[in-house]
């Protein structure tokens, strides 16, 4: 790639990258959401967390894995579980257990058979 | 009150940084093989700053795709971004235009799932953006030091799933959906989501994600409007 390529490729990625996050907050002062948005909005978070939860669970690096190896799973399954029983402390309880329970299976269950 | 929204905006956002620093660090490898320049490699993370569509521009450049086509792609895989300021519009509709074009430079995934969660909480403190805010520069700045770390180090690296570091966003992204999960139409809007992510995980671009979600969406709403028709129903006879 030339220079002049280069520079043209970077900011025509920010360009696009850059308006597509502010083009909806550009104008969102002149007019009123209505109720129907407002309602799905509420739903945004969930639906997209979600989306990027679950591929990255059972299909970790695009391959389809339910196998014991696959540590992601128990660790997925241990953050839900750890996360509704400490709801006041959701956070806290969804990552030290989740991230525990992924060393166990990926490091020391490996090393010990 | 500012600055401690700032910082606990920061501080939220650790984990996430955890589950960021491998892929910053693996872009900034990937993308000095595949042929950029030095600079080149620091100034798309400094102003694109979008992790995936950062990997995928380094793809394409590897594969000698057209710069017409690279900017298309990232278009497409960002547009997911809609989504999330679309999400947030109700709370940053009443700051000023400055406010609004930074915080919205800063847009991230992780920023917006924090942030989220900040302004969903109901007290009324008026310096919540400054808590996105605090969110925002610490991803950035993350950013910016892995890429320049990743350059630094070359293509040395193993990938972030061999070293398992992306479990962190994983489960903190987990403990962040937990809370939503309160009501059947959640429930449906949820699971619709899960169901179609792995139908369409397949498709190219992150699409996928894309489809699942306004799936997922599209279930929850319809579940509670059926359950107000339903309430409704009751009340008339």
């Amino acid at each position: 790639m030339t220079p002049i390529q280069e520079i043209l490729m970077i900011l025509g990625m920010m360009a696009v990258t850059f308006s597509v996050r502010y083009v909806l907050l550009a104008f969102s002062g002149r007019f009123t959401l209505p109720e129907n948005l407002e309602r799905a909005l509420r739903y945004v978070p969930p639906a997209v967390l979600t989306a990027i939860i679950v591929p990255s669970v059972l299909l970790p690096g695009g391959q389809w894995d339910l196998s014991p190896g696959n540590a992601y799973l128990p660790a997925a399954v241990a953050a839900t579980v750890a996360g509704f029983l400490f709801r006041k402390k959701v956070l806290a309880a969804s990552i030290v257990s989740g991230l525990v329970v992924f060393a166990i299976f990926s490091w020391l269950i490996p090393i010990a058979s | 009150m500012v600055r401690k929204e700032f910082f606990t905006g920061m501080r939220d956002t650790f984990p996430l940084l955890l589950g960021a620093f491998p892929f910053g660090l693996i872009y900034g490898a990937l993308a000095v093989s595949a042929g950029l320049s030095a600079p080149a490699v620091l100034a798309m993370s400094a102003i694109v700053f979008a992790g995936s569509s950062q990997f995928i521009a380094v793809g394409l450049v590897a594969a000698g795709a057209p710069v017409s086509i690279i900017i298309l792609t990232t278009f497409v895989v960002n547009l997911r971004h809609m989504l999330y300021s679309a999400a947030l519009l109700p709370d940053l509709k009443n700051l000023n235009q400055r406010w609004r074009f930074v915080l919205a430079f800063f847009l991230t995934d992780e920023t917006f799932a924090v942030a989220a969660g900040r302004w969903r909480n109901s007290d009324d403190s008026p310096y919540k953006h400054y808590y996105q805010l605090g969110s925002s520069l610490a991803m950035y700045l993350n950013w910016q030091l892995w890429t320049l770390v990743g350059l630094l180090v070359g293509s040395r690296i193993p990938d972030a799933q061999a070293w398992g570091l992306d479990v962190a966003m994983v489960v903190t992204f987990i403990g962040m959906t937990i809370p939503y999960v309160r009501n059947r139409p959640m429930v449906m809007a949820v699971l619709t989501s899960a169901a179609v992510s792995l139908l369409s995980w397949q498709l190219p671009y992150k699409l996928g994600l894309i489809l699942a979600a306004v799936a997922g969406i599209a279930a929850g709403v319809s579940m509670e409007k059926i359950a107000m028709m339903k309430k409704n129903r009751e009340v008339e006879p």
